[in-house]
């Protein structure tokens, strides 16, 4: 069984921003557990030489033009917003800062 | 609403005799369409393969193809060879227009204000778009259990699901309320569904089709592709959804290989056909799905294809490694749906109403249980201290998992396997399990790892359900897949009509709840 | 687990030198002048309605991609060139992610372990001509963040009932230039800090690659200090002051947070890692958020976009588009035009060297430039409480004036006249000077007559002049510039009195 505490899914759960009940901490942690445990065999066989691979098909400098393209109105832009107020969305108070 | 026959007789035709009765103006592109829409209204109450039917849209889509085909001339000769044969669209693609919920709680009631790449194109080429179908949540799962709407039911036992998680383009293509839809894939969304539904569905080389609007779970692994009941539709659908996109960075610059030239040539006398040790035997795989293999492969020699075994050791490890790579980069992708610019917002039910605990809620609330589960465990892959030895490891076998396809593809011009280990499975039976859900992929991982082309085509049935074939190919050989796949297609008795005459008849079945 | 700051009087600056070294670091980011967006084709652009420079990319709509702007990347890597840097031949773009609204995807988009400059060097010019060298450690790119308003009775974060996101800046291309830490800066550390942002901004300025106005944050920068006990080497706890917006501030701040790391150190507190935030008011710092392990950003590769490698073709070519460097440059202009260092300085700070620099090619001596550009331009400048750069007047003015007055046609007094009627909006000198009827009265006509009426009612200066007093004539010239309007050459105005006397001139 993977080390991954109670604790732990809960930290990862705040990161991810999810809040969670204590029955699905609880839930989690174990089928957290027996996920891990199974794909953490790629340790087993990524040794030290192998290069990663990050996209499967290797294309490279793919840029585009320094041109304007379309462009939304702010009713546009705000069309789907929860909530909005003078052409901005509007969200609760921030607590923490960046 | 009952169907009429003539309606009937229409839907089950292929997408290319749909075509060529339309431009020979045997039939119009309305009736076509309202025949589908009336199947729809028949079948759907059991199936539930669509989460929204845009009846109006397709028709008047459907009027403009014939209105252009009776006035001839050049504007009916510059007429896509697919123009008015209706489409359905999985519902992670984006529509203006038309809701695109990604059959989750969190985006629904949001409207796209821009269209895929491949809806362009589809609307460009005037296929009327019948609606959008059913999947597991931001294609989460592999048996569209896992959609926040409701599961779809597989047409050929309304008991057992469809696959996944393009289920709903699978089940709605498999019981004619559609000739044509577009899945998604990202380790089998596509090639599973069709093992399961007796489907034909190509995951396209990795850049092969734009990703441009299609909500990404696995950016590195998704590809959109073309569900069908032949292989020849699936080539005639791929060609038009194909090509370069300059909106997505990882499109492939070269044009669309010829692959309906591909799907209409049987002849695989002299090829070298590949069987993956790894995916042929052991544990896991129902006698029956062997038995179907088997019969191909002795199909495909007795035909004078040369069949050989070859070995692929890192696909022991394929499973581990896309189920990190695959959480991790959805985990990011997920991270948007937050409450803040669109979709669903849920307030905390109590304490202080602060944005944190607002997008803390809205997640906790628009999510299912396999997105979270994903989502924490792509948190945790990521996570710092643990990168290396998770991300950072599966990258690795992906390296060597495309070692491994390089070695294979000296000996073989295309490989084969089952396309999935067993038959449709029973609605339920691996919900509380997630292990034995991801176990499913196995012979479909591998392909989206190493950006190669994979197709599913039918191989007959097992006790009545459908056993799906795979024929995987080089990066950028998609043409081998389809050459293959229309071979065996045609040796097991021809686009499929030999099964597709024993389906249940839907419209006369209801819901045993 | 909230750590509770050390609270302690500062120390006066002097007395925190004694006792400690400062060591410094800077990220300062610098926006591109690009037209589009990094990852977008939506304008980059500045002060228009709330989000309405935005497309479905800067919005993170479902189903969208990035795409890199390739202007940007060569921006870049001239700025990498710029600031000694090596070039990377590969590199990626990274997701940096935490979740807060201003960002769409709740990551950004950036590069982490693989930016596209890295190791470089930057010699900065203190204020006595002295140069001190700041090792860069790395320059990426990265895209800008959406703006957020916050409503309540602050106007700050903390307090308020809500807040409002403008994504316009969101996707804005950005170069986050990292330096290593500085050490060995001692008491210059202030001015220090102050040179290295103001170069930065020079370079980038002069590479074109950014409008580089700080107030409207197109440079920002992030001052890192911390403090060492004189005779160790181990760094002490840093602070990170948050985008300081000019370059004056950046001094200040640094000057402070040296004050107030060493009045905590030196009572026995300690420092506690965090983010500060500049008061221009009080020109103190302030509190912000405490660094901690939560800050787990989840780095890795940008799936959706695909590596960049820069071949050394590349890079010479736009090492050949590049221009001086800054301070190379005012070395060879200081020299051509031979002014004093503290002419130069003073020439440097006005901001005018660009003027001056395209008078002279225009033909004014460097004297000539000097004058007009220090002199009147300035003060007129001063006098509308504005730069002199911004007053408005064209290089072609000074000299078109300086032509007028060696013709002879105006004299310097007329021109001065001249140059505020051109500010006027009258039209060019020439133009002016026809149009007001300002040449200088040279027909003999008109000039002899008003020299003998000066010189019917000055009979007494008339007597000395014919005596040998050849200085007395300034007097009669008052009055023949009165009785022209000063419109008079007063050389001209003595050769007529000599004449009229019979004396040899």
């Amino acid at each position: 069984m993977a080390d991954i505490s109670r604790a732990d899914v809960e930290h990862l759960a705040k990161l991810a921003h999810i809040s969670m009940s204590e029955a699905e901490l609880e839930k989690m942690t174990g089928e957290l557990g027996v996920i891990v445990d199974s794909v953490k065999t790629v340790q087993e066989a990524a040794g030290e030489d192998i290069p990663a691979t990050s996209h499967p098909v290797a294309l490279t400098n793919v840029f585009r033009e320094d041109v304007i393209g379309h462009t939304y109105t702010a009713e546009e832009s705000l069309a789907n917003a929860p909530d909005a107020e003078d052409g901005r969305f509007k969200v609760p108070a921030i607590l923490d800062e960046e | 609403m009952t169907t009429t026959p003539h309606s009937t007789d229409l839907i089950r035709l292929t997408a290319a005799e749909m075509a060529a009765k339309l431009r020979a103006g045997e039939i119009t592109s309305v009736d076509l369409t309202q025949a589908h829409l009336d199947r729809i209204e028949a079948v759907e109450p059991t199936l539930n393969a669509f989460l929204h039917v845009s009846a109006e849209e397709a028709l008047t889509t459907a009027a403009e193809v014939d209105k252009i085909r009776v006035a001839g001339g050049a504007e009916a000769e510059k007429l896509h060879p697919l123009a008015g044969v209706p489409i359905a669209i999985k519902d992670l693609i984006v529509t203006k227009g038309q809701p695109t919920t990604a059959a989750s709680k969190i985006l629904e009631g949001w409207m796209s204000p821009y269209d895929a790449t491949v809806v362009e194109k589809i609307r460009e080429a005037k296929l009327p778009i019948l609606g959008k179908t059913n999947l597991d949540e931001f294609a989460m799962g592999s048996s569209t259990e896992h959609s926040a709407f409701g599961p779809t039911r597989n047409p050929w036992d309304i008991e057992r699901i469809p696959g996944g998680s393009g289920g709903g383009s699978a089940a709605a293509v498999a019981a004619f309320e559609a000739p044509l839809a577009l899945g998604t894939d990202t380790g089998g969304s596509i090639r599973e569904p069709g093992a399961f539904t007796g489907t034909v569905g190509t995951k396209p080389t990795y850049g092969g089709v734009s990703r441009y609007g299609a909500i990404a779970m696995a950016s590195s692994l998704d590809q959109i592709g073309p569900v069908t009941r032949t292989v020849e539709d699936a080539a005639l659908l791929h060609e038009l959804i194909g090509g370069h996109d300059p909106k997505d960075s990882t499109s492939l610059p070269e044009p669309v290989p010829a692959l309906v030239d591909a799907a209409r040539t049987h002849d695989v006398a002299g090829k070298k056909i590949g069987v993956i040790k790894q995916l042929a035997t052991g544990e896991g795989y129902q006698q029956g799905v062997l038995d179907a293999f088997n019969s191909s492969l002795d199909a495909l020699r007795e035909a004078g294809a040369e069949i050989v075994e070859v070995d692929c050791p890192s696909f022991d490890y394929a499973l581990g490694a896309y189920y990190l790579i695959m959480p991790s980069e959805a985990s990011s992708n997920l991270a948007r749906y937050d409450g803040v610019r669109y979709g669903t917002r849920v307030l905390p039910e109590e304490g202080p109403l602060t944005i944190e605990r607002v997008m803390g809620a809205t997640r906790a609330a628009g999510f299912g249980e396999e997105v979270k589960r994903r989502i924490i465990l792509g948190t945790y892959a990521l996570s710092a201290g643990y990168y290396d030895a998770y991300y950072g490891s599966a990258q690795k076998i992906r390296t060597l998992i495309q070692r491994d396809f390089d070695a294979a593809f000296e000996q073989a011009d295309v490989l084969i396997s089952p396309t999935a280990p067993t038959v449709a499975f029973k609605m339920g039976e691996k919900t509380d399990d997630p292990m034995a859900m991801y176990l499913n992929d196995i012979a479909t991982i591998p392909a989206n790892l190493a950006g190669i082309p994979g197709i599913n085509v039918p191989a007959g049935l097992s006790d009545g359900l459908p056993v799906g074939i795979q024929f995987l190919a080089p990066a950028k050989e998609d043409a081998r897949v389809y050459h293959a796949a229309a071979a065996l297609e045609e040796l097991l008795g021809g686009k499929g009509e030999v099964i597709w005459q024993q389906i249940p008849d839907l419209a006369s079945s209801s819901v045993d709840v | 687990m909230t750590e509770t700051q050390t609270e302690a009087q500062p120390l006066s600056f002097e007395e925190a030198l004694e006792k400690y070294d400062p060591v410094l670091g800077f990220e300062v980011h610098v926006e591109l002048n690009t037209k589009s967006k990094m990852f977008s084709s939506a304008p980059n652009a500045f002060g228009d309605e709330p989000n309405t420079n935005v497309n479905e990319v800067d919005l993170g709509l479902p189903g969208t991609l990035p795409v890199v702007n390739g202007k940007a990347v060569e921006s870049a890597i001239k700025l990498g060139l710029a600031l000694n840097c090596s070039i990377a031949e590969y590199c990626r773009f990274a997701r940096k992610q935490y979740f807060y609204p201003d960002l769409p995807k709740n990551w950004q988009t950036s590069q982490y372990d693989e930016p596209i400059a890295y190791d470089g060097y930057l010699d900065v010019e203190l204020d006595d001509g002295e140069t001190f060298r700041v090792e860069i450690e790395r320059a990426h790119m990265e895209e800008d963040a959406g703006k957020l308003t916050h409503a309540g009775t602050s106007g700050r974060i903390q307090g308020a009932d809500y807040s409002l996101v403008d994504y316009n800046r969101t996707g804005v291309p950005l170069i986050e230039i990292v330096t290593k830490p500085i050490t060995g800066a001692g008491e210059r550390a202030p001015e220090i800090a102050r040179a290295y942002v103001t170069a930065i901004r020079d370079i980038v300025k002069g590479l074109d690659i950014s409008d580089a106005r700080m107030e409207r944050g197109n440079v920002r920068c992030d001052a890192n200090v911390s403090l060492m006990p004189k005779g160790t080497t181990d760094f002490g706890t840093r602070s990170e002051t948050k985008n300081v917006n000019s370059t004056r501030a950046v001094e200040q701040a640094v000057h402070f947070e040296i004050r107030r790391h060493a009045g905590i150190l030196s009572t026995g507190g300690s420092i506690i890692q965090e983010t500060r935030h500049w008061l221009e008011t009080s020109r103190t710092t302030s509190s912000g958020r405490p660094k901690s392990d939560a800050d787990d950003y989840r780095y890795f590769p940008e799936p959706d976009l695909v590596p960049i490698t820069v071949t050394q073709e590349w890079i010479e070519r736009l090492r050949a588009e590049l221009p001086e460097p800054p301070a190379v440059r005012r070395r060879r202009l200081r020299e051509a035009w031979g002014y004093s260092d503290a002419e130069f300085r003073d020439v440097v700070a006005a901001g005018l060297m660009d003027q001056i620099e395209e008078t002279v090619e225009q033909g004014a001596s460097p004297a000539v430039a000097r004058k007009w550009w220090m002199g009147e331009i300035s003060r007129l400048a001063n006098a509308r409480d504005i730069e002199p750069a911004a007053l408005g007047v064209e290089p072609e003015t000074i000299v078109a004036l300086n032509v007028l007055i060696d013709e002879g046609k105006i004299n310097d007094k007329i021109a001065r006249q001249v140059l505020e009627h051109h500010l006027e909006g009258e039209g060019s000198p020439a133009e002016i000077v026809q149009a007001r009827g300002l040449e200088v009265v040279s027909d003999d006509g008109a000039l002899t007559a008003a020299v003998e009426k000066a010189m019917a009612e000055n009979p007494d200066v008339v007597e000395k002049v014919a005596g040998g007093k050849l200085k007395a004539i300034g007097a009669l010239i008052g009055p023949v510039m009165k009785e022209t309007r000063g419109q008079a050459d007063a050389g001209k105005v003595r050769e007529i009195v000599l004449a009229k006397l019979g004396i040899e001139g």
